[in-house]
């Protein structure tokens, strides 16, 4: 075994005196492509965050090829060579791709940025992860998550680390620039650089990973080399305990002629460039699922149902009322009431900085107020009854909601439409970034729902999420649905056969 | 190609560019009406009465960049005013002294801002507005009186053409030179403003430490994360703008040859300066904009005024009509919401 290139010995860290990682041994070797797994709250965000300057250990040493380092920030970590890309995007979006590329460290001339050889710098890292459709002076405000996500790439690439961390940097991947960021990181492997995946996607790290390190509790469990242990072993060692099978059983489909006629129903729906028609229907019980590339126009045709969206055409049905929301206001109060789970729970599932109870109750106000006034004793009973519904685990609900793991957070999210007792409820990724546990309560949670009448509509960018869970999956491509899926037939293969906009038989 | 990259500059500052049609369209207009208009004592009397409110709004838009406010740009000028009118005059040595000693005042004011922002982990308006208190209060020990003795040549000097500059101090055959003769109508005060913007806001505007400044207001938690310089950045942001509205006391101190330690007034240029910044397309939110939108900003609002000499308005009427202008102008900003298809766009 070479030497390593970053070593901890006996690393503690502590919050308040609760611990977040005790005692741990861990080394990871140069020409490596190291998987970090663990569960949410296994101490896996902390162990990354002290390499890379962000927290400071309370014991313990770190070496750097050999030597004991400190990194009072995280500029520290970057001269150092450790190099961290964070699941919350470190771009600021207010200013250029190029500036964003180059940030901390510029070309200069005459002591000035040189804007031009700035430009083309961020030309040519952009070209290396095959993104030349980027435009280097457009703001990183303009472009979307998954074209964010590889420019944060490109801005880690272009500080040649020694170490380069990803926490969950593909979450928001297309296909394509998923198979370029593997590819990247072969190249780098090759080069002797480490590179620390944090993936919660099996798949994704059996694909690329050679060595695994398991967390659990704040400990390091394990490392072992790939193949010496089963998916089912490392799940074990992840969650400490065995688990059952990964989704819950669909109810058989009831045959075509004795169906109810849908709770939602959507033909021909437009808007601007992203949706070009879309025709769909989700009844009472069913787990309808959205799939297709990332940007197909998934995303807006939930917003749309949720009238967030402007200038929508196209005819709806939602139970017996025609036409589309006005607004979100609108589409919680209606007869048929709507919820939608955001794409993004730190802007737009939550308010961040406010407790854990008054997330909860942001969207039913109107159930617990008698008057102008909240009743306290009725947001009391809300509260606890949607906290063990979704058995949430938080020290106290007074708690701001930025203390809890990102899996208990979007479990605030869900609870807090729940409250409002949806008919149909919209998913946009609710899995995306949390850990295999809570991923495994949600997905029973959808179906017990959906066993309770409730009409559900998922978008997921995993394929597994969308055979495991629905009822019926549509795909869309260039906003508009190309192939519907059912039952048995929902198949990894014709689910990208149908992503692509080929036939089953051409592929 | 180029056609591109002009749509991507006006798309990403709209409101710089409506800001500087704004202006062209009232300035042009107020000549055309005016008796003398186009006139180089029109320009000079106009660019007189703006240098002052130009450079605190250049020095306002540094916190607001960083996404806060700096409630004592004010009062540090009229601090600097203050100081100014005590050490301008003597010798050509001693005025540069002066000059460079009430420069160093704000200079160290802003510092103290920043300091006080930065490792008092206190929110800037409050700070500053602690601190403007701290900055008139210095003020008025170091004039009781409104007064002062300032280098008569050097007033004359700065606040007419650049031929009576030249005049005055004997420069380029006395400001006949053949080389002179197209600028000699310019006003100075009009150079002095572009100078300092030039000199100063755009190299740090392309610096690492300005940049900073930007990346700070937009997403302070990604700037941390990129390894930015944080704390440099803010402390340099409010030391420049101690600088900068430095040199507007400086400059109403030549002006009006002394210095007065005028709360109201103090608290007046405050409050105008954040309307010049938000009028110039400085966002309140931080992270977009720039200094030299702020002095186009100020330059609208002095425009405004300028026309109630030259209409037969109330006088009485031009703090509300003023409102009702700048109400009008930031609502231009307000259009782009007209055409968001995505409601969540608003919010962000």
């Amino acid at each position: 075994m070479t030497e390593a290139i970053v070593e901890y010995r006996g690393i503690s860290k502590f919050f308040a005196g609760i611990r977040a990682l005790e005692g741990v041994d861990f080394k990871c070797r140069p020409g490596s492509i190291h998987a970090i797994l663990g569960e949410n709250g296994a101490g896996k965000s902390t162990m990354i965050k002290i390499m890379s300057g962000v927290l400071q250990p309370d014991e313990g040493t770190i070496l750097l090829e050999g030597g004991p380092v400190t990194f009072p920030s995280p500029q520290a970590a970057n001269d150092a060579g450790i190099v961290c890309m964070f699941q919350e995007l470190s771009l600021v979006p207010d200013l250029s791709v190029a500036d964003n590329i180059s940030i901390s460290h510029p070309p200069r001339r005459f002591g000035l940025i040189d804007r031009r050889a700035q430009v083309r710098r961020a030309e040519d890292l952009l070209a290396r992860v095959r993104c030349e459709d980027i435009d280097p002076n457009a703001l990183v405000r303009e472009l979307s998550l998954s074209r964010r996500q590889m420019v944060e790439i490109a801005k880690a690439l272009g500080r040649d680390p020694k170490v380069l961390i990803l926490d969950e940097a593909t979450s928001a991947l297309t296909t394509r620039d998923v198979q370029t960021v593997y590819d990247l990181l072969g190249d780098l492997r090759d080069k002797g650089v480490a590179s620390l995946f944090i993936s919660h996607r099996m798949h994704e790290v059996d694909a690329l990973c050679d060595t695994l390190s398991v967390f659990r509790n704040g400990q390091h469990i394990e490392t072992f080399a790939k193949g010496e242990r089963s998916e089912g072993e490392i799940v074990r060692l992840m969650i400490g305990r065995d688990v059952e099978a990964q989704f819950p059983p669909k109810p058989p489909l009831p045959p075509a002629g004795l169906r109810e006629p849908p709770l939602l129903s959507v033909k021909g729906l437009k808007w601007g460039k992203r949706l070009n028609g879309v025709d769909l229907a989700v009844g009472r019980g069913e787990i309808v699922g959205l799939g297709g590339l990332d940007g197909q126009g998934q995303k807006e045709l939930l917003l749309a149902l949720f009238g967030v969206l402007r200038d929508v055409e196209g005819d709806v049905l939602i139970g017996n009322a025609k036409g589309i929301p006005s607004s979100p206001a609108a589409a919680k109060s209606a007869a048929t009431r709507l919820a939608l789970v955001p794409e993004d729970r730190k802007t737009e599932g939550l308010m961040l900085g406010m407790s854990i109870a008054d997330n909860l109750l942001a969207a039913s106000f109107a159930n617990i107020s008698s008057g102008p006034f909240i009743n306290p004793k009725k947001a009391r009973a809300e509260i606890s009854a949607g906290i063990s519904k979704l058995q949430i685990k938080a020290g106290s609900p007074a708690d701001p909601v930025m203390t809890l793991s990102g899996g208990n957070q979007q479990k605030v999210v869900i609870a807090k439409w729940l409250m409002i007792d949806p008919d149909v409820i919209l998913l946009n990724d609710p899995t995306r970034g949390i850990d295999v546990g809570t991923k495994q309560e949600i997905y029973k949670l959808m179906r017990s729902l959906a066993n309770d009448g409730k009409a559900i509509l998922f978008y997921s960018s995993d394929y597994a999420e969308l055979i495991g869970c629905c009822d019926r999956v549509s795909v869309l491509y260039a906003g508009r649905v190309v192939s519907e899926q059912e039952g048995d037939a929902i198949s990894e293969e014709s689910l990208v056969a149908a992503s692509l906009n080929i036939g089953i038989e051409a592929a | 190609m180029r056609m591109v990259s002009v749509k991507r500059g006006v798309s990403q500052n709209l409101g710089f560019a409506i800001a500087v049609l704004l202006l062209l369209a009232l300035y042009l207009t107020y000549n055309m009406m005016h008796p003398r208009g186009f006139s180089s004592a029109v320009a000079i009397q106009n660019s007189n009465e703006t240098v002052a409110i130009a450079f605190v709004a250049m020095a306002q838009t540094l916190p607001v960049l960083l996404g806060g406010l700096d409630l004592s740009v004010g009062a540090v000028m009229t601090l600097t005013n203050c100081v100014a009118s005590e050490f301008l005059h003597g010798s050509p040595a001693q005025i540069l002294l002066g000059m460079g000693l009430t420069l160093l005042t704000g200079t160290l004011f802003g510092l103290m801002n920043g300091c006080i922002v930065v490792y008092g982990r206190i929110q800037p308006i409050i700070a500053t507005l602690a601190t403007g208190a701290i900055a008139i209060g210095l003020a008025l020990l170091i004039r009781p009186e409104p007064g002062g003795n300032v280098d008569g040549d050097l007033g004359w000097a700065l606040t007419n053409s650049v031929w009576d500059f030249a005049d005055t101090y004997g420069l380029a055959q006395g400001g006949d030179a053949w080389w002179l003769r197209p600028f000699a109508d310019i006003p100075v005060p009009f150079l002095l403003v572009v100078f300092v913007a030039i000199v100063v806001w755009v190299p740090f505007r392309r610096s690492v430490t300005g940049r900073t400044v930007y990346a700070i207001g937009s997403a302070e938690g990604a700037a941390y994360m990129s390894g930015l310089p944080i704390n440099r950045a803010k402390i340099a942001a409010f030391t420049l703008g101690g600088f900068l509205a430095a040199c507007g006391g400086l400059y109403l101190a030549i002006q009006t040859s002394s210095g007065n330690a005028d709360i109201q007034q103090a608290g007046a240029y405050t409050l105008n300066s954040i309307a010049a910044v938000v009028l110039g397309g400085t966002s309140l939110l931080g992270g977009t904009g720039g200094a030299i939108g702020s002095l186009v900003g100020a330059m609208i609002l002095r425009v405004i005024s300028f026309y109630f000499r030259i209409l037969d308005i109330d006088p009485l009427l031009q703090p509300l009509i003023e409102g009702l202008v700048l109400l009008a102008a930031v609502s231009f900003g307000a259009f782009r919401t007209l055409r968001v298809k995505n409601q969540l766009d608003l919010f962000r």
